[in-house]
């Protein structure tokens, strides 16, 4: 009787929590659909209800000088800092699982700290340096700052993966006579590629995202694309940024997307080739 | 080059993490530090400071409840919004362990998804859903529920609400990759003893995640009471935070020595928090929870 009852209860629980996992779901997710509808209303007032469909914002926003440069800006931004954070975070991923050395303990709880401090924080302090020092703001350190975004995550995503990796192949490789930097590149590097592949997509979209500390590093006159919605919005909500945000989503949802499949299809082909390891 | 060298020689290893040490010195410790020293630096006017040493800052900062008021107001929306993702968050990262769906990858990738999209785009699109001309009140407003629209933009909740799907995905990564760590056959063996389903849940599974819980409750905590663009864009100005009252003092006053004795304010508290957390919990499950 009460094993019954506790499978009743138990059913009521597990459908409790199925319901509000879904409600979770379209809470995450119907805020950015009510943009993408949004964007093709032919209606002035960025706002429902719909009048008709549309494409003039999207033709709008292809005519905006600003907002195509601000996007250029942000893409040459995100493009240097997931190149730059990804060679120097894997390598840092590298040292920090394979050597021991003093300090290695403190590093690793170094590396993860602007992923920890607000924004605005570290937007101030690097503004206050470079006053102390009398340095201008440029895009070199609006680049150098987006660095220091991503590196924690680049770390983090490259440690996990070379955990996972036995070092037994590297010792191999430099037991029968390889280089240091050729064992790097021909052994450690091929098996790291899935880190290196999400830590530099990850650095770019940390990047390309980036608002507040933007707000506080970026040159005069420079706007990126975040900081160029939000003196958008700052105007009015009109339908062309919905547009814009929906030519956002896509792009930033198809990249990553695309490329996992890419990927995929490529580690079930070298599966395919390769006889499966079993340890 | 490594002639003379042991295999995995120490040395070797500070040249490898150089690149990425010098730049968190120079772009994180060095500001901070600077940031601290023009604490005591004195105001002039708008956008000129005088080297000399002064407390007037922190004096300003620790008698005026102005700043008393920001400080706690901060707070309890970040200890708000934490509560409500853990609360929300459980429920998804439950169902995603527990099921027996094939294909949860898919539920999975669905929440790595929003941190794909832009977070300000994220954030204003909630003006199409909370706005006069947003989904709830077009739709209340056509079923003559209401008269007029409702007030929900602009307010202290629509900051949550932005805050909180924000950092939904943050906890429910949290939870997940703590429950994920459960051995399965201790629930089995609870059950094989007797316990009903909830008596196993509340005995064995929460407790167990309770560490992905404090850490996804930290990280919520610590980034909704540093936001600056949701209390901007979704907030009056009567909701703005203490991130968006230092941009002010800086961007807008030109108060550089008080923007930064407000951003080491800021800085010291939230760590006081994570120090807390860290003193009981360790570092390792954040490190788990930001790597995904």
């Amino acid at each position: 009787m009460s094993q019954r009852m506790g499978n009743r209860e138990g059913r009521w629980a597990w459908r409790l929590t199925g319901f509000m996992t879904l409600l979770v779901y379209i809470f995450m997710f119907a805020p950015i659909a009510a943009t993408v509808v949004l964007s093709f209303n032919s209606s002035m007032f960025g706002g429902f209800p719909m009048t008709g469909f549309s494409l003039q914002w999207y033709g709008k926003l292809l005519g905006n000088e600003q907002v195509l440069a601000a996007f250029r800006t942000s893409l040459w931004i995100a493009l240097m800092t997931a190149v730059v954070t990804t060679a120097i975070g894997i390598v840092s991923a590298f040292a920090l699982t394979r050597f021991e050395f003093p300090g290695k303990q403190a590093l690793s709880t170094l590396v993860i700290l602007p992923a920890l401090v607000p924004e605005t924080i570290l937007g101030v302090g690097l503004l206050v340096l470079i006053k102390a020092v009398d340095q201008p703001r440029t895009l070199m350190l609006l680049v150098l700052g987006h660095i220091l975004l991503a590196v924690p995550y680049v770390v983090l995503v490259a440690q996990a993966r070379m955990v996972g990796i036995r070092r037994v192949y590297e010792e191999a490789a430099l037991s029968l006579g390889a280089s240091r930097f050729s064992t790097f590149r021909e052994v450690t590097l091929p098996l790291l590629i899935p880190a290196v592949v999400a830590g530099a997509l990850l650095a770019f979209t940390i990047s390309f995202d980036n608002t507040s500390a933007s707000l506080f590093w970026r040159p005069a006159g420079v706007e990126t694309m975040p900081t160029q919605i939000l003196s958008m919005l700052k105007i009015s909500i009109s339908p062309e940024i919905n547009a814009l945000g929906t030519v956002m989503i896509v792009m930033t949802v198809g990249i990553p997307l695309i490329g996992g499949l890419i990927l995929q299809s490529l580690t079930k082909l070298r599966k395919r080739r390769e006889p499966k390891e079993e340890f | 080059m490594t002639k003379g060298w042991t295999l995995y020689d120490p040395r070797l290893a500070w040249m490898l993490v150089a690149p990425v040490l010098l730049l968190l010195v120079v772009f994180l410790l060095l500001p901070i530090a600077m940031m601290a020293v023009y604490t005591f630096f004195t105001f002039v006017t708008a956008g000129v400071e005088e080297s000399t040493l002064t407390l007037a800052n922190w004096r300003e900062f620790l008698t005026d409840s102005y700043y008393h008021g920001f400080l706690l107001k901060t707070l309890r929306v970040g200890a708000m919004t934490a509560v409500i993702c853990g609360v929300l968050g459980y429920f998804p990262a439950y169902f995603i362990w527990a099921t027996s769906f094939k294909h949860k990858w898919m539920l999975l990738l669905l929440l790595i998804v929003p941190f794909w999209i832009s977070f300000t785009i994220r954030t204003f699109s909630w003006i199409n859903i909370l706005g006069e001309q947003g989904v709830i009140n077009v739709a209340l407003l056509r079923m003559g529920i209401i008269d007029e629209p409702l007030r929900m933009l602009y307010t202290e909740f629509a900051v949550i609400v932005g805050l909180v799907h924000f950092l939904l995905p943050y906890m429910i990564l949290n939870v997940y990759v703590s429950l994920e760590s459960i051995d399965r056959t201790l629930i089995a063996a609870a059950r094989s003893m007797g316990c009903t389903g909830a008596q196993a849940f509340r005995e064995v599974t929460l407790p167990l995640s309770l560490p992905g819980l404090a850490a996804g409750l930290l990280l919520c905590f610590v980034l909704a009471a540093g936001s600056y663009v949701t209390p901007q864009l979704l907030g009056s100005g009567r909701d703005a935070l203490f991130g968006n009252l230092i941009y002010d003092t800086i961007m807008g006053q030109l108060n550089w020595p008080m923007g930064a004795t407000l951003s080491i304010v800021l800085f010291v508290v939230l760590g006081i928090f994570a120090a807390i957390y860290t003193r009981y919990m360790g570092m390792s499950q954040i490190v788990k929870g930001l790597g995904g």
